[in-house]
């Protein structure tokens, strides 16, 4: 990616981002524009480079911020109502560490609110459209990022990937979109949506600005219990041989299927072996997916009360009222839907048949992800079954909604890495994305092995 | 009828971290403004996540040791969840299904055991103030380290709870996990009561009387319930199983919410802390921390102490660390000091935290021994020793300055005896005394005393005196 220097300035870097992306408005891409910040970052670079400072491996370069992500440039509202005129008075980690090597945020991106959705209509700013097709969903959740890296705007952009939100939009919109493992960067700072399945993660246009953006953003966070111990900068790159089809993600008559075919074909002329493997403990992914991901969220959604921060409802006068009108008003119905199975599988008498059940067939997921691993170094799979849909297409019908996520949620529920890819594009124009997974903490040796694919 | 009562208490102890549970704002809020104490993970803003304090861990496991109990090498975290302003999370942070603490036993005056079903660590919630028309939030309380204590329904009286509590309380201070200050609720008591007829195998239908801040509540909260679900019964009624709520100044509990439209909590596994797991070899390290107990105190000083001072003594557990150090024979001496002189003095709980050294306690104590001090001089020197501008003086140069120091040398004390009796205004007492009239010795040593300074030691006064007198 390209970083400010003498000649390319981060003022002219930041302001070709600004332009591009009022020229880009009806695309819905931005919640707020950080016109100003972003200006005073930059000559501040500038200065910094005039004086021949030292400056970061991110100097001058714009990105574009997902919604959930807290800091005190502009409202961080993760595109819900509730939070509307919320302004974070605290960084998120991921985004410091960013900024601390020069990445200069210029807008804040659309998504679904609290990032539940597929399709980035679930947020309460309208959809954002596909950069491809603008009669097409740019995916979800973290649709303006992938769209604002898909159309140039930005170099790069953040994401989270709770259940397929960075590696969806990646796929529909033609850009990488990365998923890390679970615990590679830190969560602190990121409006939370289901705690043991939330990953940060980014959009870029080549696996190498991916490296880098990993290398900066990844390590443990003390503000994060849950953060690995720092290993990406150290990991070696390994060398695969053996590439894992799964033979229960065949798609019948589908170009995407055909797309996946013939990289396979190209990797065997590269001397890959392609390995099919049967791991049928994944058709248990999606419904136990929908049960701990719900929960968390019921769970995770507890603090929008309209007590201490963001909307609260006007009407009320009495406490009870309070927390209904406000909840009522403030959450989306896709946000109350997930409200409302997750609350249910954890009331008492369903705790046992549902979440503890979901919670054993997460564990047979892991399992089952570290036996794939032990036949092969890689797994190749599409991201989703479709690519981008038409606007509108999915919203009343939640469940095909949820199947988008069929492909993606398995590698959540067992924290292992995913990379979506572009890996072509339909008959009539639109991108096809592959994903492919590796075991927990071969991030950067899946990002290097992406290459061949390329 | 005759009915059996049946008494279980769940504790809750603030511990005395000096950061909260999950964040690293300061846990002590005494005297400072409302809301001053909370950090973004406090006050639940989006995106904050949990730490973990492992000063409450260790605590955690001392309290746990105090009640003999066993220490879980793997524990983990759950979320309780409700709606509620102190609650800014939505839900608290518990130890539903694995707690740190499991079983243990607190032993009565009586001699017998209070089981402890187990113990977990949890955070506490804020405090809400109500007004007519609106209530305030005080979030400085959301994130106490509280553990909260459930004992087995072993109790079966008033005294018996009372004494139980005052005995955890006791625990929990000598295992130094609290300030243990009950009226600012460091410790706060749930007991669940419940009476069946004499000889039923089945327990009654129990209430539970909440928010209990002093043994003496805790007594009569008992009395109270075992004689309202009586009346009940012998007025052929039913006990419903409800929370109550105490009133200290009716003397009475009020029933709240009845337990069969209770909050469904939905427990969950708190996703963002991973489980704590304790090597035995740290568990033991930490145990091995554990001051001595009110029992090993109990045993140290039996038949040195009497029982009531001790009994008195066992309230302060800097008093008894501090006998604790002072050599077995003066213990008794500045036992009698500390409950009689000490405890009476109105800046009592001041001295408490800054006491004088053992050595300058074992010195007083000598010199008292050896009749360097009167009793009365001894506890105005023993005062001194707390006082500011005396401390750190020396027990002796701070006798000699106040000329508290008792003549002892029996020859000097001849001469003085000599002095006064050859005053010609001692002659009348002297010759009442050799014709028989006792009580004029005590004029005469009155005498001696003053010429004395009242340095002299009046029994050898009185002895020199009788010789002489002959």
């Amino acid at each position: 990616m390209k970083t400010a220097n003498k000649t390319v300035t981060a003022t002219r870097l930041v302001k070709d981002a600004l332009e591009k992306a009022k020229h880009f408005e009806d695309y819905n891409i931005f919640t707020f524009i950080n016109e100003e910040g972003a200006l005073k970052k930059a000559a501040e670079i500038d200065a910094k480079i005039a004086r021949g400072e030292k400056v970061g491996r991110l100097a001058g370069v714009p990105y574009a911020l997902k919604d959930n992500f807290l800091s005190p440039e502009g409202e961080t509202t993760a595109s819900a109502h509730i939070l509307e005129g919320f302004t974070s008075p605290v960084t998120a980690t991921a985004v410091e560490k960013l900024e601390a090597e020069g990445a200069i945020m210029i807008g804040r991106t659309n998504m679904d609110a609290f990032a539940h959705g597929s399709s980035t209509e679930s947020s309460y700013f309208g959809p954002t459209l596909n950069a491809y097709d603008k009669e097409r969903v740019a995916g979800g959740s973290s649709g303006g990022s992938a769209v604002a890296v898909a159309l140039d705007i930005v170099e790069f952009a953040t994401g989270t990937d709770t259940g397929g939100s960075i590696r969806q939009p990646a796929s529909f919109n033609g850009v990488y979109g990365l998923k890390p493992t679970y615990g590679c960067v830190s969560r602190y700072g990121v409006v939370a949506m289901a705690s043991s399945t939330d990953c940060i993660g980014f959009f870029t246009k080549t696996p190498d600005d991916m490296s880098l953006l990993m290398s900066v953003a990844s390590g443990q966070d003390p503000k994060d219990l849950t953060t690995l111990p720092d290993y990406y900068n150290d990991s070696e790159i390994k060398k695969a041989k053996k590439i894992g089809i799964i033979k229960d993600f065949y798609l019948k008559d589908s170009e995407i299927q055909k797309c996946l075919e013939h990289k396979c074909e190209e990797l065997e002329k590269k001397g890959y072996e392609i390995v099919e493997l049967e791991m049928p403990a994944l058709k248990y992914a999606l419904a136990a997916y929908y049960i701990i991901v719900p929960a968390e969220i019921a769970s995770n959604l507890s603090r929008y009360d309209g007590v201490r921060y963001g909307f609260r409802s006007e009407k009320s006068d009495n406490l009870d009222d309070l927390y209904k009108n406000t909840r009522s008003e403030g959450f989306m119905p896709e946000n109350k839907r997930r409200i409302m199975i997750g609350n249910f599988v954890l009331s008492s008498g369903f705790y046992d048949a549902y979440f503890l059940k979901a919670a054993k067939a997460r564990t047979l997921i892991v399992k089952e992800y570290e036996e794939a691993f032990k036949k092969c170094d890689f797994i190749l799979t599409p991201v989703a079954p479709n690519p981008a849909f038409k606007l509108g297409e999915k919203v009343n019908d939640p469940v095909s909604m949820y199947l988008e996520d069929v492909m993606s949620v398995p590698l959540n529920l067992a924290g292992v890495p995913g990379l979506a890819i572009p890996a072509g594009e339909t008959s009539n124009g639109l991108p096809i994305g592959l994903q492919l997974v590796g075991p927990r903490r071969s991030d950067k040796s899946l990002i290097e092995f992406s290459k061949e694919l390329m | 009828m005759k009915y059996i009562p049946t008494i279980g208490i769940e504790c809750h102890v603030q511990l005395r971290t000096k950061t909260k549970l999950f964040s690293e704002v300061d846990n002590d809020a005494r005297g400072k403004e409302p809301n001053s104490c909370v950090s973004p993970v406090d006050y639940a803003l989006p995106g904050m996540l949990p730490r973990l304090n492992g000063e409450a861990i260790r605590l955690a496991i001392l309290a746990g040791r105090a009640m003999n109990c066993e220490i879980n090498a793997s524990s983990r975290f759950d979320r309780k969840h409700y709606f509620y302003p102190d609650s800014p999370k939505g839900y608290q942070i518990t130890q539903f299904y694995h707690p740190i603490i499991g079983e243990g036993w607190v032993e009565l005056p009586s001699g017998e055991r209070v089981r402890i079903e187990h113990a977990h660590l949890e955070g506490d919630a804020g405090k809400l103030t109500h007004f007519d028309s609106y209530s305030l939030v005080d979030l400085n309380r959301v994130d106490t380290p509280l553990i909260e204590i459930v004992s087995m329904p072993d109790m079966h009286s008033a005294k018996d709870a009372h004494d139980y509590c005052k005995a955890l309380w006791r625990l929990m201070c000598f295992a130094g996990v609290t300030y243990g200050d009950l009226y600012n609720g460091n410790m706060r008591f749930d007991v669940n009561v419940s009476i069946a007829p004499e000889g039923s195998k089945e327990l009654g239908k129990r209430a539970e009387v909440k928010n209990l801040n002093s043994f003496r509540s805790v007594e009569r909260a008992v009395e109270y319930e075992i004689k309202r679900q009586s009346k009940l019964l012998d007025a052929g009624e039913k006990v419903i199983q409800e929370t109550r709520g105490w009133n200290d100044a009716t003397g009475e509990t009020t029933g709240q919410r009845s337990k069969e439209e209770a909050k469904d909590y939905r427990y969950m596994p708190e996703p963002d802390l991973p489980p704590i797991n304790l090597s035995q070899e740290f568990i033991d390290a930490e145990s091995a921390k554990l001051p001595m107990m009110p029992s090993n105190y109990r045993k140290k000083f039996a038949g040195i102490i009497a029982d009531d001072t001790l009994e008195v003594l066992l309230d302060y557990p800097s008093l008894m660390s501090k006998l604790g150090e002072i050599d077995a024979k003066y213990a008794k001496n500045i036992s009698n000091l500390f409950a009689s002189v000490l405890l009476a003095e109105e800046k009592s709980a001041e001295y408490l935290n800054d006491l004088p050294t053992a050595a300058e306690l074992s010195e007083l104590a000598e010199m008292n021994d050896k009749k360097e001090l009167s009793s009365t001089a001894t506890k105005e020197v023993f005062l001194r020793l707390f006082d500011p501008q005396m401390k750190g003086r020396g027990v002796k140069n701070i006798a000699k300055e106040l000329g508290l120091v008792q003549e002892n040398d029996l020859g000097a004390l001849e001469a003085i005896v000599d002095t006064v009796l050859a005053k010609p205004e001692t002659k009348k007492a002297q010759d009442d005394f050799r014709a028989g009239e006792e009580k004029v010795i005590g004029f005469l040593v009155g005498q001696v005393m003053k010429e004395s300074h009242g340095k002299a030691n009046p029994s050898a006064v009185q002895e020199i005196l009788r010789k002489k007198l002959k």
